[in-house]
């Protein structure tokens, strides 16, 4: 799957998740921006490991701190 | 120059604005004289205790008291030094020798806290380009000896078989492999599915860690554990215990079948790195472990002390975080922690200690009062303790 198409079910897998409604961009941090616990960010995480079928590690995790650092990473995690 | 301590404000405010309604600080309690495994003085007050890990009661056990003091005669107050260097006594290999028993099995390493054996064996068995796949509910200890080595940590969804499932079949192939479990978690006092998950790990090439500190000395028909009570405790490569829970002193210990295990005591830095454990604490452990193989009947009194308070807590309507008994640990849900903080002072003054749990200890954010019964409790002691209960439930508007 390329950049704009795994964005695209990224986007929808973000939506429950996105409680407060927060327009999204590529620069969103999901700590200060989205304000999401750590619950919240294993369960998101789950989400999309289940849907790409990949592994997003703690310490990839650690790396990612925006919206578009997740599309990126992901695109490159599906090899 | 910026003041490294700013990160810690919000949790300094959050503090201020809690003691600044008059409540006892939950988090500053002295026990100013201990009567028994079960009573204590505590601020001032005879206070009846349901918040230790004191499962077994062994703290007061006299043959164990007297094992210690013999070994301060004998082999004075400290080590001072490594267990690779000066400080392995007779008293180490003698709790070891007694944990190979307790367990049935081959090799034992004990380190000088339960922290430190977590900490040193997962940091030390998952290296660089291994893959560490835990439980998101880990105890500090499991989650800094991840953060400690080298490996990929991959935590999955509590107690959930196929979340474990579906990553342990993500890591690439060849790569090296390590299940992190616990038997009891001691924030909600729930057991973890072990027999399925430890197959499944198998299945696909993983080691098994299993910390089993909540259980030991009570769960399994010779106290060994939740593995040991689900009959796989063969297939778990490592478990980690603790000498601060039922044993009633302080260590931590690694027991394995692993025909390298012993290499270890040379590679691990948290049991190389620091001062072993004081004679005096080892032969109190080992009289307290050997002692514990033969706890049947307090095992028994111990489990009806569970049942009771689970019963009782609910039938007055308090939430529980199981909706079965399933170790010591009874714990109480609590709206909020202001909510929860009250309710703990009015135990207090009813003369009752339980353990008032927060964020980040507790999963899903939640505010939790944490009982913990002793095998010493008595029947009576049980019933006192559901009437403090309602009386200060009502008190603090819980139920």
């Amino acid at each position: 799957m390329d950049r704009a198409a795994t964005a695209n079910r990224i986007a929808e897998l973000i939506e429950p998740f996105n409680k407060k409604g927060i327009a999204i961009a590529e620069d969103t941090t999901f700590a200060g921006d989205l304000e999401w616990d750590s619950l919240t960010v294993m369960d998101f995480v789950a989400a999309i490991e289940d849907e790409f079928d990949i592994i997003i590690t703690m310490n990839q995790q650690a790396e990612i701190e925006t919206y578009g650092q997740l599309i990126d990473a992901v695109t490159k995690l599906q090899g | 120059m910026t003041d490294l301590f700013s990160k810690f404000d919000p949790l300094i405010e959050q503090r201020r604005a809690l003691l600044a309604g008059g409540v006892e600080d939950p988090f500053n309690l002295v026990m100013e004289r201990v009567l028994s495994p079960t009573v204590a003085v505590c601020n001032g007050r005879e206070t009846i205790l349901l918040g230790t890990y004191n499962y077994m009661g062994m703290t007061f056990d006299p043959d164990v008291i007297l094992a210690g003091k013999q070994a301060l005669d004998d082999f004075g107050s400290g080590t001072t030094g490594s267990r690779v260097l000066n400080g392995t006594y007779a008293g180490h290999r003698a709790v070891e020798d007694a944990l190979k028993d307790f367990y049935g099995m081959e090799h034992a390493m004990v380190f000088s806290t339960g922290y430190q054996a977590n900490l040193g064996i997962i940091s030390t068995v998952a290296g660089k380009g291994d893959y560490i796949v835990l439980d998101i509910d880990s105890h500090a200890s499991i989650w800094d000896g991840c953060k400690m080595g080298d490996a990929e940590v991959v935590p999955f969804k509590h107690n959930d078989i196929v979340a474990m499932e579906k990553r342990l079949k993500r890591i690439p192939e060849g790569a090296g492999k390590l299940v992190v479990l616990e038997g009891v978690y001691s924030m909600l006092g729930d057991i973890a599915p072990l027999k399925e998950m430890i197959a499944i790990a198998k299945e696909n090439g993983a080691m098994v860690l299993v910390d089993e500190a909540h259980s030991m000395g009570f769960i399994g028909p010779n106290g060994r554990g939740v593995a040991e009570e689900q009959g796989v405790l063969d297939d778990v490569d490592f478990v980690i215990g603790t000498f601060s829970k039922s044993v009633g002193t302080v260590g931590g210990f690694c027991v394995s079948n692993h025909p390298k295990f012993e290499i270890l005591r040379l590679v691990c830095r948290p049991y190389v790195f620091t001062a072993s454990l004081p004679p005096s604490v080892v032969h109190t452990a080992a009289t307290s472990i050997r002692k514990l193989m033969h706890a049947g009947n307090k095992r028994a009194h111990l489990w009806e002390n569970s049942r009771t308070l689970h019963k009782g807590l609910r039938d007055r309507g308090f939430q529980l975080g199981t909706e079965e008994p399933q170790s010591a640990i009874i714990s109480v849900i609590m709206p909020d922690l202001e909510r929860g903080a009250g309710m703990w002072e009015a135990l207090l003054h009813e003369g009752l200690y339980v353990n008032l749990a927060r964020p980040p200890a507790t999963p899903a954010g939640m505010t939790l009062l944490r009982c913990s019964l002793c095998a010493e409790h008595t029947a009576e002691q049980v019933q006192t303790i559901i009437g403090m209960f309602e009386r200060a439930g009502k008190k603090a508007g819980i139920i």
